[in-house]
């Protein structure tokens, strides 16, 4: 016990200051009320779902909650439902044989609901692209706010989509 | 030679693991399979191909493996006879593979378990979309999805669905757990959720976009794949990249293994009820990446192995921060190793837990990581040894317990070692050349890859057209021979124990759903 706590005390805090959101990510204008945004700012519920990805993009979604990067401390959290979900977090491109299940999580998600795109894969079908086994992209499948790219992206860049995503700036207010 | 007892005529394949080719009639397999079991050895591989470009209809892949190196038998199937011998009463792993070859090219072992499995609702019984005349972009019409799950009847015998969506943040698949009270009776497997017709893409491409497909067949053994991909196409064109390449590709093989085992160790150390240990191993594997990013322009090493070598050189000052590196590390590991050992808590939930005999493991096949905690010696790194790892000598560890407290020590032991191996590096890479240029290889070869990754061995069997782009080529993840154990290693334990045993195996969906 007492090296574990010396341990703690000597590492120390290691949390960084989180990134900046970026408009350019996102991709139908943002559809939600200022109010509603209000409200996931400081408390937003993630459901991640593999629709089909190698698992590269996985690795860097587990890093959002190490120590550097910290997700929780923003207030977001992952949770093990779409039933608890404000948010999806989705990567791959779609395979066909997720594609079912894919649909069914994201009606599962209450309303109002946002879905995030991950990496090239998701954004784009990326390097499996579209065939007798793939879907795609993941906006093929279902609607999505805002796509973050990258092979993988990186946890810096995860944040700024998640946090694009639930931004009140680009809202349509027409 | 490690096959020659074998009656079919053997050529040899050039390159960096010791590996040889043959043909075999379909009917001379199971005395071929029996004899290589004799001998201590076992299936690595199994898929089909369509011959039809070359008028030659199917194709059964089998690659066999022994601590000498490894055999690429092939056995010619005729369109009107696409039968062959059902192989896995001599070795266990040969049931899936079977079944996916079924699904994606209709040959088939006419095993007694006629149900699919790569093949869910997205094409028919009656599509073959491996087939060549098949075009990769068709869309099929959806077929039914009811798999025919075994049920376990009896008093209070009760099911859980798991899947595929799970609750955490990992790859799709189904579990079907049969329980008594909270106790296991039986788990059942259905994977295939991720199957992105990896097969199908790889044909036609270059090979410097193959390497780059190969590179996320499974995005944690990244290096460990786009290494046996260029190995297979080095051992075609008959180049050995320059030493220094060869160096650079160890170093980052270990920071691969490095990183992962990290990573899962703190997710272990979560699971068992010890949050400080994910957050602990978590901030290691984050520096890691953060130095491979910096060193390499990637955190997870994407796409710097190219056949003929590496994509980019260390950058200046990069030996002096892998050493400072290897020496945090060493230090930090031991103290957290010290911690986890003593936490009565933890390793409660870790000794006993998720138990895979050696005898069963050694009759399932299972390999890598997961094998060696039950006392299965094969590592592709100490055996085959592809240089550099002929001059860098591994010494392989195994454990008898087989529990996930054995696979939890494999980890440690497994960071340690690929700590000196990192130094070592250190120690001997010279100046030099990074790649040397593929030259157009002879048309109508071959060449295998096999190196040993974090999770075990990935092995990558190539075929180029005239043009020097990819006929065919087939990836294979060590996880098709683990998955099955995981189900016997969860038998008799409690259901809230499954997450922990699942995560000491740690296997791949996507490397083997393909
Ligand atoms: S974007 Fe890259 S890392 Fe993510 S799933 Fe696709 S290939 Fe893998």
């Amino acid at each position: 016990m007492y090296q574990l706590l010396k341990q703690i005390v000597s590492v120390g805090i290691k949390t960084e200051a989180p990134p900046q959101t970026d408009e350019a990510l996102r991709v139908v204008s943002q559809r939600l009320k200022q109010e509603i945004l209000g409200m996931f700012a400081g408390s937003l519920a993630i459901r991640h779902v593999d629709a089909g990805s190698c698992n590269g993009c996985e690795l860097e979604i587990h890093m959002l909650n190490n120590p550097y990067y910290n997700i929780e401390g923003l207030g977001i959290k992952f949770v093990a439902s779409p039933r608890h979900a404000d948010l999806l977090l989705v990567t791959g491109p779609v395979s066909r044989n997720m594609e079912e299940a894919l649909k069914r999580t994201y009606d599962a998600v209450p309303e109002p609901k946002l879905v995030v795109a991950v990496g090239d894969c998701g954004c784009s079908g990326g390097i499996f692209g579209e065939s007798y086994a793939s879907c795609g992209r993941i906006a093929n499948v279902i609607a999505v706010d805002v796509a973050v790219p990258g092979c993988p992206p990186t946890p810096t860049a995860l944040m700024q989509g998640i946090l694009t995503a639930i931004s009140a700036a680009g809202r349509n207010h027409a | 030679m490690a096959f020659e007892s074998l009656s079919p005529q053997l050529t040899e394949l050039p390159g960096a693991v010791p590996a040889w080719r043959a043909d075999a009639s379909a009917a001379e397999l199971p005395d071929i399979c029996q004899v290589v079991k004799d001998q201590g050895g076992r299936l690595a591989a199994l898929w089909g191909t369509d011959e039809q470009d070359r008028g030659e209809g199917y194709a059964l892949n089998l690659v066999l493996a022994k601590p000498e190196g490894i055999l690429w038998l092939k056995s010619a199937l005729p369109v009107d006879r696409l039968q062959y011998p059902d192989l896995s009463p001599i070795f266990y792993p040969a049931q899936r593979m079977q079944r996916a070859a079924r699904d994606l090219l209709g040959i088939d072992a006419e095993a007694a378990d006629r149900r699919p499995w790569l093949r869910h609702a997205a094409w028919q019984e009656t599509d073959r979309p491996l087939r060549r005349e098949a075009a990769g972009a068709t869309v099929y019409d959806q077929g039914g999805n009811d798999y025919a799950f075994v049920s376990v009847i009896g008093d209070g015998v009760h099911e859980i669905p798991v899947g595929p969506v799970h609750a955490g943040t990992i790859e799709p698949g189904h579990f079907r757990f049969s329980i008594v009270g909270e106790k296991v009776l039986r788990l059942e497997e259905h994977l295939g959720y991720t199957h992105k017709g990896v097969d199908k893409r790889f044909q036609g491409m270059a090979l410097a976009e193959g390497a780059k497909l190969a590179g996320r067949v499974s995005g944690d053994s990244t290096v460990a794949y786009a290494w046996a991909f260029s190995m297979a196409a080095e051992s075609i064109a008959g180049v050995t990249p320059p030493e220094r390449a060869l160096w650079l590709r160890a170093l980052m093989l270990e920071r691969e293994r490095v990183a992962n085992h990290l990573g899962d160790l703190g997710y272990l150390g979560n699971d068992g009820g010890l949050a400080f240990g994910l957050a602990q191993f978590m901030r290691l594997k984050e520096d890691v990446l953060r130095l491979n990013e910096k060193l390499f322009g990637h955190r997870y090493l994407m796409d710097r192995i190219v056949p003929g070598g590496v994509a980019c050189d260390l950058a200046r000052g990069g030996i002096e921060a892998i050493v400072a590196e290897c020496g945090a590390l060493e230090r930090e590991v031991r103290l957290l190793k010290d911690i986890y050992d003593d936490h009565p808590g933890l390793q409660d939930r870790f000794l006993t837990c998720g138990r895979l005999t050696p005898n069963t493991a050694s009759k399932l096949g299972v390999i890598g990581l997961a094998g060696r905690a039950s006392s299965q010696a094969w590592d592709a790194r100490a055996q085959a040894a592809p240089a550099p790892y002929d001059v860098l000598g591994v010494r392989m560890k195994t454990h008898k317990n087989g529990d996930v407290a054995a696979r939890v020590i494999m980890r440690f032991d497994e960071i340690f070692e690929s700590l000196r191996l990192i130094r070592a590096v250190t120690e001997r890479i010279a100046p030099g050349e990074i790649a040397l240029p593929l030259a157009s290889a002879p048309a109508g070869r071959m060449g295998l890859g096999w190196i040993e990754g974090w999770r075990g061995e990935s092995m990558v069997a190539l075929d180029l057209d005239a043009n020097g782009s990819i006929r065919s080529c087939h990836a294979h993840d060590p996880s098709w021979q683990n998955w099955p154990a995981l189900a016997f290693a969860v038998n008799g334990n409690i259901v809230p124990d499954f997450p922990l045993i699942n995560k000491s195996f740690n296997l791949s969906y996507s490397g083997c759903d393909l």
